[in-house]
Order: C-alpha cells, then structure tokens, then sequence
C-alpha cells in the first residue's frame, strides 16, 4: 500500500504556500482553487525565485510606452510608431518533443506581441545543443528547426535571425529562446486590463482541450474525480492556422477600437486569462466555465482552468460592441464564447455545471505569489577555472587555427538552419539572417529597426557578470553596424536549479552584468523570461542568458552596409580598444578540446559606447562594418572575405582574441575618417587567398568549409 | 485596370502582391475567399500563404472555397490568372494547371533566392522577358516540388540549377492559352535592389501589361 502525498505537494506546491491560500482564503481552498494558485505560484508564472532579483534592472526611459509586467515591452519610436518585443523559452517542452516543443513555443511568443495591439512581424531564434556526434542531438536539432519553420513559416512571420552554441551542458537539457517583434500605430495599443464592472470577457481561437495539464490530471486522480489516473496529460500541439486567424481577428478587432484589454491563454490557461487582467483593473469577474467551448467531453473544472490550450485568447469587450466582435470572430473562421461578466470588487469567482467552483481574490493570484529570497554562493570550484592557462596556440600556423574554427558548427554559416525560415515575408528584411543583426524597413517611414540577440554561455560560465554584461554591449554593437542604435532589451535568463547556491549566485551575477551595461549604454530592459531548473541527473547548463536588443535607425541607412561589400583595393580597419591577447572562453579555445577557462575581458563601459556611436554614424558611410566575436578578428575578417569573394592580407596581435568593444570596417583608401586612438588599418583587400600573418588558405576552401560544417554534420 | 489579390483563411503574401503591383503603378484590391464575383476585376492572383492550413493538401480546401468559381470563370474568359506559390498549388488542385505539387526532394522548406531561366515568352507572366533571360527571385515553399504525369504541363521558366526536384526542373507553368500561370518562386519578393533583387518586376509588369490586353 502506498501513502499518497498531500494534493498540494503533487501540485508542486509546499506546505508553507498551502498555508498561505489558505490564510488568503480563511478556509481550505477547493480543488479548482487549488489548481489556480498551484499554476500561478509555480515559478514559471509567479517568478518566486527570481523576482526579487530582476528589480534589479533599469526599465525607465523616455520612450518606454509599457515595460516589464505586461505581455510585452512596447518602445515609442517616433511619428506615432510603436514597436512590442518579447523573448520567451521552451526549453523543456522542446527536449520532450523537438518539433512541437519548438512550434508552440513561436506561437505563445507571437501571442504575447499581438496581445499589445502589435502585428508580429518578426521571430529570431536562439537554440542550444549537446555536440552533433550524438544522433539524438541531430535528432533535437532538426526537430527544433523543422517546428520553428513549420509553425512560423505557416502563421506567416519571418523568423529573420538567431544564433546557435554546441555545449555538453546542452546534451540533455537543449535550449530553445524565441524573440517576436511586433509594431503598431500608438491608437492600437491595448493592455492586458479587464476593465470597469459590466466588461464582457470573450474567449477567442481555439477550443480548450486536455493539452499541457499534468497537475490537473495529477489533481483528478489523486482525490477528487472519481475516474482514477487514465488522464495522462497530452503534449501541446501547435495549430499556426489557427493562430494565424487569431492574429488576424484581433488585428481587425484593435482597428476598429473594439477590445478595452486583452489577454493571451498560454502558462495557466484560464486561470491567468481572468485572475491577471482583473487583478491589474483591480476588479472582479464572474466566469461561466460551462460556456467555455471545449473539445473533449467531462473536463473537470481544474482541468478547465489549467489548460494550456494554444491559440487562444481573451478579450475584454464592453457590451455594445460584442455582437460585432463575435462577428468579426465569424467572418476569420475562428470559435468565440462569451465566458463571463467584470463585477465591482476583487472576487474572481467561477462557476461550473450550476455550482460555485471557485472564489478567489483575483488580485491573489497574481500579487500574493510567494517571493523567494534563495540563498547564494559563489562557487568554490570558480578560482581553479578562472585561472586556468590560455591555450598555446605557438605550435599552430593561423591558417590551421581558421580552419578549425570554420569547420565548426557554431562558427560556420547558419544557412542550413535559416534556409528552412521564411526571412523575406512582408517585404520589409533589409538585412536578413548570417549577418551581425537583422534589418527591417519600417513601411512608409525612413526608419529601420535592427535586433539581435547574444547569449554566451562559455563567457558566463567563466564570469556571470562579465559574460551578461559583455552580452548587452555585443548586441549592442550588433544592432550598430548596421546603422541603428540601441534602444531597449528583452533578455530570457536560463540556468540551473535555482535551489543550488552557485545557481543563484550566477543568476544575480548575470543580472548584475546585464544591468550595469545597459545602464551604461542608457537603454532600459522592457522585458524577459526566467527559466530555471534545466539540469539534467543534477548537473545545470552553463549559465547562459540571453539577450535581445532592439535598435532604431532614424533615418536608415540608404545603403546599409552588407558583408558582401567589400572590394579588390578595399582596406579593412579595425575600430576597438587594444586588445588583451585573452583566450578565456573563447572559440578557439573551445575548438583546440580545452576546457572552459581564464577570466574573461571585462568590459570597458566608456569605451563601449563610444563605439556603438561611432558604429552607427560610419554605417551611413562604409560599404562593410561587421561586429567582432567568436572566433576573433580572423574569424570576423574570414566572413567577409568569402562573403564577398574576395581575398584579404591581414597583419594584426591576436587574431582570435575576442575582446570586447570592436568591429571591422571595410572601405576604399582614405574614404573613412576615423578616431587615431580606436581605429587601426590591419589589412588589405584583393587575390584569392586569405593571409593572416603570413599564413594563407584560399577563399574557395574557406567557404567550403564554412558552408559545409553545419550540412555536413546534419547529413 | 483592377487586379483581384484573393486571400484566403492562412493566405500571408496577399499584402505583398498587393504593394508590388501598386508600386509598379497597377491597381489591387483584396478580396476575401468567401466572395463569389470577379466581375469589376481584370486579373487575378492567388497569393502566397497556407490557405486553409494547407489541411490535407495543398490548396485542396482552397480548391473549394466559394471564390473560385468566379476565378475558374475568370481564367475561362481569357483574363489573366496568375497563381504564386500556394496560388500555383490552387490552380493544380483547381484543374487550372495540369500536374501537381509534391514535398521538395530533400524534405526540408527552403527559403532563398534561385536563378530561374525564361524558356517560353508567351504567356501572362513572362512576356515582358527575353527567352533564355535569367531572373534572381526567392524560392520559399516545402512542396515546390512539381510534378505533371500528364506531360501537357507547358513550362514557362526553368531553375538553372535544380533546388527542389521538380520536374523539368519547371518554376514555372502556364496553361495552353498562356492566360493562366503558376510560378512558385515569388515575383513580388524582387521588386527592390535594397532587398536583394528586382528582376521579379519584368514578370510582374507582364502580368500588369496584360491586363490592358485583355
């Protein structure tokens, strides 16, 4: 005989948060109750262990419209122009079934952005891997791939750039971050608010279904539903067409001023689609669970209210307007239901088959979440790493050490990957994906808008604070070689098991560096995503936040510079502050079979943003301007010589150092007129091969190799 | 001189074709699948997209929505009907274009530019084209693969080097008059340097030139 565990602690719960709904309460909560707080107390909704932390970010601006807290940040950018970014993770569900995984992950990003009154118009990618020799790390990779293009190619928004690292760490526990962009007039704007009393709450999209609800069944099974464990929890599947007609309805419904709020299903389904908004109005709602259309019979009223149904959404709609917004529902060809009514005071109370299920306060959900102050410690295993030796690199020929790093999968063109993603959709991808960042007209206006995202788990690993600090400044630098200059960050922070103290200390560590160098560049932090727990048999990834930054060209570059500018006679110039010689974390040294080690190059703030200045003013100017990182200058150098298909004499100090703070440049003789103390020329343009140091390889094998060392693997 | 753009539930290039032809100087208008008349329209494009969720084949749920007796009319009547991408894969399943569009032989989307050669000028699409002319347009489709056991497709242009497995290596077919075209890739994504190309423009301005022809 076994002794089942309380239904709380099924749910995940402790024993100290159960006592706290029920002091909320005043009474033991029934089991649909339950099911409410278990879902948005978990750390996934609530942020228990990280909230403290993250208020850490600076979040104010002049052109912060919405900053974090709602769906997705919203930055003004001029003439009555909005833009909505959001980045969020799916790591787990993307290990358990690649394709899905990845697919519902692109359409719960895409729902936060049109959620904010914003049409989605762009997706990157940020996925991490275990090493290619394993198959099942192919297996992850191509299932991953094959869900983002099947699910963002189908709903219809270009998937326009991302950035992919191989790492043991990743080996059981894959990441998969998505960043949507979306942009909208400023009248278009809508919030996640419920309203004044007498707001209509319509259920729009998708039908709900038994999809994602673990702890509901877990909740069925263990006391309360007669019917013992059959329910296993099904996977979420993703449905773009549906979504894609979600998109449109809503669209059509923020046009015509028909919605007061609006709120996306996806974590906690129903539960955080009625409790959030009403608790943000701070209102109450009455919510009819028998009016919500499902597609399976007998679901209970948890299971109704956990959900995670995709493709769904909630809109707060005052009553003269809902017989227009059911028939703008009608006319895309998605269902709706009117599911429950905005009432004076705070009590969110829920209704199933005649009887009182649930009644809350709705406010509870959200703001009462327990908030955790996990103790830290920096790890004592972290002296012994950071003082290990650079790798010697004497016995080596330069051209050896090329080849080796264009032979990686990480370092080696992308195509393979964003060949499979519609990056042309919409006529707007100026500069597309393989470039530092990707580059978007702005239809009808001179603006541009570039984003990209960094994450670097090996430098993080290595230093938390460093590494997340030297994420801001690349991106940085990133959106500013293109032309635009940085204007706000999303950042979606993955680690380990946040119930570990080196864990802990890293997270802090990160958010620590992230903050310092925004507040350095003066760019605020719209928004973001904690995920924690990836660990696999006790054992965390790498520390590896990501970063997605937002940049605004005002006007745009008429020619933006393009890797595959650069000329026979051309020079190539190096801008940036003289470099360390440091090898710590680096490519080169992850491609030679070292260890992860040395201390990385802090960054130098000052100097950081001058040359994301200077960056963005010689973008108007320079045929070529490319961001130097993995793998160097010699790498940096590489791409733009078989990018262009030109060869290139280079004499420079460390060649595959990555020091923060530099980019190249590639420009006629005496055409640039640059900083003495930051600008050094470094080479020279023409031939067939590429020289550095007296060391050679010609262009042709350099591309062979670079093009093939992603293919050639996934063959 | 008005060319219908119909969009379809999952249709996503609809706002595309519709800038493309106005920046040529052409004049379209949207017009939703559930409509059945074409009359006020001199031409017609089926858009790119996954009209209906591509459920159960491509474009053999668009093949029935209310519209297309109207564009099978249209296309009757000797007025230009062009079908781009998923439109191409409607006009096959609509028994507009003879054969049909299978999954590309690598079984993977693809997604960028490819070198198309024009072999035949006499149709709706490419009679602004010099033959042997070669255009650089994106490619952007999971089923580009076409196929036509009948042998009476008649290939209008031909990729220069062979992405997807199509037969004949055909990106693009039209029917015997010439008035009806599938082409899968997309004119209307090459219509700008600061893209990347604008060679889609000689087709598209074809398609528009035949309007006043008709």
């Amino acid at each position: 005989m076994t002794v089942a565990a309380p239904v709380h602690q099924l749910l995940g719960m402790t024993d100290a948060e159960y006592e706290s709904v029920v002091g909320i309460l005043g009474r033991e909560p029934e089991p649909a109750e339950l099911a409410m707080y278990s879902v948005m107390w978990s750390e996934h909704c609530s942020y228990k262990s990280s909230r403290k932390h993250l208020r850490r970010f600076p979040t104010e601006a002049p052109w912060v419209v919405v900053g974090p807290g709602e769906n997705a940040g919203v930055v003004d950018l001029g003439d009555g122009w909005l833009a909505a970014l959001r980045i969020e993770s799916h790591n787990h569900p993307s290990f358990v079934e690649p394709y899905q995984g990845a697919a519902t992950g692109v359409g719960g990003i895409l729902r936060d952005v049109f959620t904010m009154g914003a049409r989605p118009i762009a997706l990157w990618d940020q996925i991490r891997f275990g090493p290619l020799d394993n198959p099942k790390n192919r297996y992850l990779l191509n299932g991953v791939v094959s869900g983002i293009a099947g699910y963002g190619n189908a709903v219809g928004v270009p998937t326009i750039g991302g950035d992919i690292e191989f790492d043991p760490g990743y080996e059981g526990n894959p990441l998969v971050n998505v960043m949507c962009l979306g942009i909208m007039r400023r009248e278009q704007l809508v919030l996640g608010t419920a309203g004044t009393p007498g707001t209509i709450a319509v259920l729009l999209g998708n039908a709900t279904g038994r999809d994602g609800i673990g702890g509901a069944s877990v909740l069925a099974s263990a006391s309360f539903d007669e019917e013992s464990g059959t329910k296993r929890p099904s996977v979420q599947v993703g449905d773009p067409f549906g979504e894609k007609k979600l998109i449109e309805a809503c669209l059509e419904l923020y046009e015509k001023n028909l919605v007061v709020g609006v709120q996306d299903l996806g974590a906690a389904g129903l539960s955080c689609a009625t409790s959030e908004p009403a608790g943000r109005a701070g209102v109450g709602m009455d919510v009819d669970l028998d009016r919500v259309h499902t597609r399976e019979s007998g679901m209970t009223a948890p299971e109704l209210l956990m959900s995670e149904s995709q493709e769904r959404m909630m809109a707060f709609v005052s009553p003269e307007n809902v017989t227009e917004v059911l028939a703008i529902a009608r006319h895309w060809e998605i269902e709706s239901a009117v599911v429950g009514t905005v009432r004076e005071g705070g009590t969110l109370t829920i209704t199933h088959q005649g009887r009182t299920v649930a009644e809350i306060p709705a406010a509870s959900l959200a703001d009462n979440a327990p908030i955790y102050d996990r103790p830290s410690a920096r790890p004592d295993w972290l002296d012994n790493v950071k003082t290990r030796p650079d790798p010697d690199l004497t016995g080596y020929q330069p051209a050896q050490l090329l080849e080796m790093l264009l032979d990686d999968p990480a370092i080696g063109s992308s195509a393979w990957i964003h060949e499979q993603y519609d990056h042309m959709l919409f006529l707007n991808t100026v500069v597309g994906p393989g470039a530092d960042a990707s580059l978007l007209r702005i239809n009808g206006t001179t603006k541009g808008l570039a984003a990209s995202t960094d994450g670097n788990g090996r430098l993080c690993f290595l230093d938390p604070r460093v590494g997340g600090a030297r994420l801001v400044y690349e991106a940085a630098l990133n959106v500013a070689v293109t032309g635009a200059r940085p204007l706000a960050v999303v950042d979606n922070l993955n680690f380990g098991n946040p119930e570990k103290p080196e864990v802990m200390w890293q997270f802090i560590e990160s958010v620590e560096g992230i903050s310092q160098a925004c507040e350095a560049l003066g760019i605020p932090v719209i928004g973001g995503n904690v995920s924690f727990y990836n660990e696999t048999d006790g054992v965390d990834i790498n520390p590896t936040p990501v970063v997605g930054l937002l940049g605004l060209a005002d006007p745009m570059p008429t020619n933006p510079p393009r890797l595959s500018r650069a000329e026979e006679g051309m020079e190539l110039w190096v801008v940036g502050p003289r470099v360390s010689g440091s090898l710590a974390g680096s490519a080169i040294q992850r491609v030679l079979g070292e260890a992860n080690g040395g201390a990385p190059t802090p960054p130098d703030p000052e100097t950081g943003l001058r040359v994301v200045e200077l960056a963005a003013q010689i973008a108007h100017l320079a045929p070529v301007l490319h961001d130097i990182s993995d793998g160097g200058l010699a790498i940096a150098a590489t791409e733009i010589a078989i990018a262009s298909g030109v060869g290139l004499v280079i004499e420079t100090e460390h060649p595959f150092c990555e020091d923060p703070h530099r980019f190249l440049i590639a420009a006629r003789p005496g055409s640039m007129d640059l900083p003495d103390d930051l600008a050094q020329k470094v080479g020279v343009f023409g031939g067939n091969e590429i020289t550095i140091n007296g060391s050679a390889i010609a262009v042709a094998e350099a591309t062979d190799l670079y093009r093939n060392a992603l293919p050639r693997r996934m063959a | 001189m008005r060319t219908a753009v119909v969009a379809f539930p999952g249709s996503n290039c609809e706002h595309d074709v519709v800038r493309a032809i106005e920046g040529l100087g052409g004049e379209a208008a949207l017009v939703w699948h559930r409509e059945t008349d074409l009359s006020g329209f001199d031409g017609v494009v089926l858009p790119g997209g996954f009209a209906h969720g591509d459920a159960l084949r491509t474009g053999a749920i668009a093949r029935f929505s209310p519209i297309m007796d109207a564009v099978i009319s249209a296309a009757e009547e000797g007025k230009p009907v062009l079908g781009i991408c998923n439109g191409f894969q409607i006009l096959c399943e609509a028994g507009l274009l003879p054969g049909a569009l299978i999954a590309n032989r690598e079984l993977a989307f693809i997604c960028r530019y490819v070198e198309v050669e024009v072999v035949d000028t006499d149709s709706i699409l490419t009679r602004q084209a010099r033959s042997g002319q070669v255009l650089r347009i994106p490619l952007n489709s999971y089923e580009g693969n076409w196929i036509d056991p009948s042998g009476t497709g008649r290939v209008l242009m031909r990729y220069v080097s062979d992405p997807n497995g199509s037969s004949g290596r055909a990106a693009a077919v039209g029917n015997e008059a010439g008035n009806v075209v599938g082409i899968m890739p997309h004119p209307e994504r090459a219509t700008d340097l600061l893209l990347g190309s604008e060679d889609g423009k000689t087709l598209l301005d074809g398609f528009l030139h035949s309007l006043t022809a008709a």
